[in-house]
């Protein structure tokens, strides 16, 4: 039983890592139906602002936190100004490929501004256990569930009453009305990248003090796409749901089976819900392929 | 008082012309119907106008009541649209998984402010500004018969109701100019009518300046004050209904004779 208790925290709290980099994915998908291949590498970029705004700069964690949000917002909004801009009405396909191009010049840029190696970090998630009865569960990885869970309510609360929200919204319904209603598509698809930027730096933020800060992160990023498959390409709620669901299936298998399949299980149920339900559990109903 | 100045218009999608130097004025607080064949290119002016087509000759140049001169032909479709440019769309255009009134509210878009901090910050005065938008939106609703609809996903409508939904929001933005791509197309006697009835309102009621396309002449004919014939990207007539009826160019083009009545 408290193995149990311990994979399940554990499970939650990389799953909801997951969702922030997962939403990210969900909001530029909603706004301009990219599928953005390098949300992955957004959540990279985190992990690594956060260690040199905190353990390079020297700043206190609150600041550091802040300027690492800002930094990724800055980082997406440069993206979003210089590569995909001038692609806004080329067919969707450019605008996807040219995301994988920017997933390898995110990394070799960490790669060449950090190195390879792995850089110890001090989470600002206080270390050490509190005692649940006779079960001994990690500080950090329980307080990181209601931090991530505050943060994706935010950004959903954003879509629903603000006017940029709203504004992406409309685009996402029909592109033609959203023109004539006088809503800038530019600003909306800036806002959107700008959002999963800073969404998924909180999210590397977290990694960075749960896994530590090394470019393997990148890999973790992977597995925002059997979480945006499970939860469904366009609902936030999916990728809240869809990134807690593959964590426990990820520690579980990796508790009770081995650590072999669990890097495996992701990948299997992206392929299985391809099969049985390929819009998700809470997407809309329309299959596109790509 | 012109409102609007087309000049020297060219259209073209790569060997076809869709427009071919086309020229027209609407007046301030006119009623103007564009009509004429299917491929005359009456949308494609609409279009251009919007921005949502972008002509690679002419201007188009929209003179707001306070005396502002706008170049239409150098601006994205979300800043025409902020300068009182409203219209519909021939194939309805809704945001399909809102409800009426969600669909009405953004139809206010242009008149919001505050961006992505603004909505949680200031609470107090943007809550001042929401009550007010939503006075707009309600005084378009009561307008135009909406109020048993407006929690209704407009998904789910009536074809006819999807119409008049529509036009509401092209309202709702309070614009100078309303453009209506065929607003009574796919509809029944009774519905054209009440449709042509709304017009009539929002042109004399409200005072917005109007340009309608339609097929329907006895529409067309009862509601407009003039009257702009389109045929093959050109302007092959204008005046009063009662002119263009009897205009031999036009019955030729597009209206057609009476059997029998061989000239």
């Amino acid at each position: 039983m408290d193995v149990f208790l311990q994979l399940t925290v554990s499970g939650l709290s990389t799953g909801m890592v997951y969702a922030l980099a997962a939403a990210g994915f969900v909001v530029i998908y909603k706004a301009s139906d990219v599928i953005n291949f390098a949300q992955g590498d957004l959540l990279l970029i985190g992990t690594y602002l956060v260690f040199f705004a905190v353990a390079q700069a020297g700043l206190p964690w609150s600041l550091g936190v802040l300027v690492t949000v800002l930094l990724a917002v800055a980082v997406a909004l440069a993206i979003e100004r210089l590569v995909l801009r001038p692609l806004i009405g080329e067919p969707i396909i450019s605008m996807i490929m040219v995301t994988i191009g920017l997933s390898s010049i995110l990394r070799a840029a960490v790669n060449a501004i950090w190195g390879p190696a792995p850089r110890s970090f001090e989470s600002f998630l206080p270390a050490g256990d509190v005692a649940l009865g006779p079960v001994m569960l990690s500080t950090g990885r329980l307080l990181s569930i209601p931090i991530a869970l505050a943060v994706l309510a935010a950004l959903w609360l954003f879509f629903r009453h603000t006017r940029d929200g709203i504004a992406m919204r409309a685009i996402a319904d029909d592109q033609q009305a959203a023109l004539s209603m006088g809503i800038s598509i530019p600003r909306v698809f800036g806002v959107a990248w700008g959002l999963a930027a800073a969404s998924a730096a909180i999210g590397g933020i977290m990694l960075a003090g749960i896994v530590g800060v090394s470019p393997n992160v990148a890999s973790i990023g992977l597995r925002v796409f059997p979480v945006v498959i499970l939860g469904g390409l366009d609902s936030i709620r999916g990728a809240v749901t869809g990134g807690a669901i593959i964590g426990l299936l990820e520690v579980y298998t990796g508790g009770y089976v081995g650590r072999g399949l669990s890097l495996v299980v992701p990948y299997v149920v992206l392929v299985l819900v391809l099969m049985v339900r390929p819009y998700g559990l809470f997407g809309k109903e329309i299959i596109e392929r790509v | 008082m012109s409102i609007l100045e087309i000049r020297d218009l060219s259209l073209r999608f790569g060997g076809v012309t869709a427009l071919a130097g086309f020229t027209m004025e609407v007046r301030n607080g006119e009623l103007l119907a564009l009509i004429g064949p299917n491929g005359a290119g009456k949308t494609s002016v609409l279009n251009c106008i919007s921005g949502l087509y972008r002509a690679q000759e002419g201007t188009i140049t929209l003179m707001v009541p306070d005396g502002g001169r706008h170049s239409l032909h150098r601006l994205p479709p979300h800043r025409i649209a902020a300068l009182g440019v409203a219209r519909t769309f021939q194939n309805i255009e809704l945001f399909k998984h809102m409800t009426v009134l969600e669909n009405l509210m953004l139809g206010r878009h242009v008149h919001m402010k505050g961006g992505v901090l603004g909505g949680g910050l200031y609470v107090g005065r943007q809550r001042r500004r929401e009550i007010e938008h939503r006075r707009c939106v309600e005084e378009v609703i009561d307008f135009m018969n909406l109020e048993p609809l407006r929690s209704a996903e407009v998904g789910n409508l009536a074809y006819g109701n999807q119409r008049l939904v529509e036009m509401a929001r092209a309202l709702a933005l309070d614009p100078a100019i309303l453009l209506l791509d065929e607003p009574t197309a796919g509809m029944n006697a009774e519905e054209k009518e009440s449709m042509a009835r709304f017009i009539l309102d929002v042109h004399e009621e409200r005072g917005v300046t109007v340009v309608v396309i339609d097929h329907d002449i006895d529409v067309i004919m009862d509601i407009s004050d003039r009257v702009v014939v389109l045929d093959f990207g050109r302007k092959i007539a204008e005046g009063t209904p009662e002119e263009v009826r009897n205009d031999p160019v036009v019955i030729d083009a597009y209206l057609g004779r009476a059997r029998g009545d061989v000239a």
